[in-house]
């Protein structure tokens, strides 16, 4: 029996060896199809619009073979991006213009009363410059990124442009820390202040009295300014956290994030810098008095009186409150 | 002029990685940089590819259009280089680029990536051809000895072709006639919007 089964283990072994040799032979091997089953890189694409493996280099990330969505993003930074800025920015420009040339500065109806009060602190009006600053020099080295290439660098040439270029990236990196930090101070700051009530409503509906010579009443911060506030407050955000993501690339998202947060990040910025525009024409040639507030920080009664009337009461019954009670503490005092 | 393509095919590309080798020591690229890189799809499965993928040098190519200072050219073969002396490493055309090619020394330095450095067809840069500044810059020119990139010259099984676009093209093709499949010429459609009909 066991000889038996060793010759019937000798003949499978055999057999089974002979298959193998048959069917390495390439005659046969052409018959079957490789293609069958091997990827197709147009089936990838339409699946995931990209392609990914494995690398054995280091650089893990690298295993992303194709993104065609890069053509996309080009189309958006070439194409969309401009016409979203140009518009944004040069509109507001235009508008602007029009508004001083046609309605022309508002003026103090009834005139300086020789008497201030004082609307924002030291401390208030250091964090605002400080985020004004850097927002500025932030708005002209973004712009110079995205506007640069078609209208500065035919004017001044390839060396000086990519110089100046060079120096605008490393402050646009470096300056948005104090940016961010500024937009939190101004976040935390005023908060207090910018809660819409009822008031804005009525400020609102008779358009903030910008056209005209109406004075709707309004506590320390009206409703446009409300609206700033948030602009700032959230705009700021985005563009802070979307351009950290771009600054550390890699650390947030792969590839498709950071394209994805670029076109946040320019979007937000371009319509960041046109409202800007408008609420620098407000804060200086839009109105008289208004640049006193954030610049020495005091302002005349009479621009309280006729823009912030229910904050100049509010103030004024806190420094009456202030004065009785300190008034018989003087006298008991002697 | 030749208009200058690569190709990679797939159905023979081993994954030696000794273009990989090859790219880093003909141009001393330094660590951390890799000009060219081999993705192996469905690792393991069955299907199973490896393409070995550097800059294509596109037509029109994306890097070129959306950097901020116009540092890209198109030489008269058709290969895509840059000057690292415009460079301001903002890395715009590492997210433009569908291959991603473009390479930097400084990755995630508080944005400061340094200058880019990518695949140079083996061509150099805007400094004189064989000058010890192109080099230090970009590597070796060998285009400009009449020689073909280091990469394809030292592919082992000849799966990465690099040159003539129509000749590497041509040879393409016979293979895929000859062997009866092909899976494609990998990255030629988003790189040429053509493909090889084979």
């Amino acid at each position: 029996m066991a000889s038996l089964a060793k010759h019937i283990r000798l003949a499978l072994g055999a057999w089974a060896l002979a298959l193998m040799i048959t069917a390495s032979v390439p005659s046969i091997a052409q018959q079957i199809n490789p293609t069958a089953s091997a990827v197709k890189e147009q089936q990838l694409l339409q699946e995931l619009n990209r392609i990914q493996g494995r690398v054995s280099i280091p650089d893990q990330r690298s295993g992303v073979l194709e993104q065609p969505a890069g053509r996309e993003w080009r189309e958006f930074r070439n194409v969309t991006l401009r016409w979203i800025g140009g518009v944004a920015i040069l509109g507001m420009l235009v508008a602007l213009v029009a508004f001083y040339l046609i309605r022309g500065m508002v003026r103090l109806q009834a005139g300086r009363s020789g008497r201030t009060i004082v609307r924002f602190g030291a401390f208030e009006r250091f964090a605002h410059w400080m985020t004004a600053t850097c927002f500025i020099i932030l708005a002209i080295s973004g712009l110079n990124i995205t506007f640069g290439r078609p209208l500065l660098l035919p004017l001044i040439g390839h060396e000086a442009f990519s110089e100046w270029s060079q120096w605008a990236k490393y402050a646009h990196n470096y300056l948005s820390f104090p940016f961010t930090i500024g937009v939190v101070l101004i976040f935390l700051m005023w908060l207090g202040g910018n809660i819409p009530n009822k008031v804005d409503v009525e400020w609102i509906k008779r358009g903030g009295g910008i056209v005209g010579h109406d004075h709707p009443p309004a506590y320390r911060f009206n409703a446009g300014q409300k609206a700033v506030y948030w602009i700032v407050v959230i705009g700021g955000a985005a563009v802070a956290i979307t351009g950290y993501e771009l600054m550390f690339p890699f650390y947030l998202s792969g590839i498709e994030g950071m394209q994805m947060a670029a076109v946040v990040h320019a979007i937000v910025a371009v319509l960041f810098v046109a409202v800007m525009l408008a609420h620098i024409y407000i804060g200086t040639i839009g109105m008289q008095g208004a640049f006193e507030a954030m610049g020495s920080g005091i302002v005349d009664v009479n621009w309280a009186k006729e823009h912030h009337s229910l904050w100049l009461e509010e103030e004024e019954t806190r420094a009456a409150a202030k004065d009785a009670r300190s008034k018989p503490a003087a006298t008991a005092a002697e | 002029m030749a208009r200058m393509k690569f190709l990679c095919d797939a159905d023979r590309c081993i994954e030696c990685n000794a273009c990989v080798t090859a790219c880093k020591n003909e141009h001393e690229v330094p660590w951390g940089i890799n000009r060219r890189r081999v993705v192996t799809i469905n690792d393991g499965k069955p299907g199973e590819r490896s393409i070995s993928m550097a800059c294509m040098h596109c037509t029109d190519a994306p890097c070129a259009a959306v950097c901020p200072v116009n540092c890209f050219y198109t030489t008269a073969d058709g290969v895509v280089l840059h000057s690292k002396d415009l460079c301001i490493g903002c890395g715009y055309c590492f997210y433009a680029c569908p291959f991603g090619a473009p390479q930097y020394p400084k990755i995630g330095n508080f944005g400061s990536r340094g200058k880019m450095d990518k695949c140079t067809f083996c061509a150099g840069g805007p400094e004189a051809d064989g000058s010890k500044e192109e080099y230090e810059k970009y590597g070796a020119n060998r285009l400009a000895e009449g020689k073909l990139p280091l990469c394809a010259e030292m592919c082992s099984t000849k799966s990465l072709l690099a040159g003539d676009g129509e000749i590497i093209a041509q040879i393409y093709r016979e293979r895929v006639v000859k062997r009866g499949y092909g899976s494609g010429a990998w990255g030629w459609k988003t790189a040429y919007r053509e493909t090889i009909e084979s």
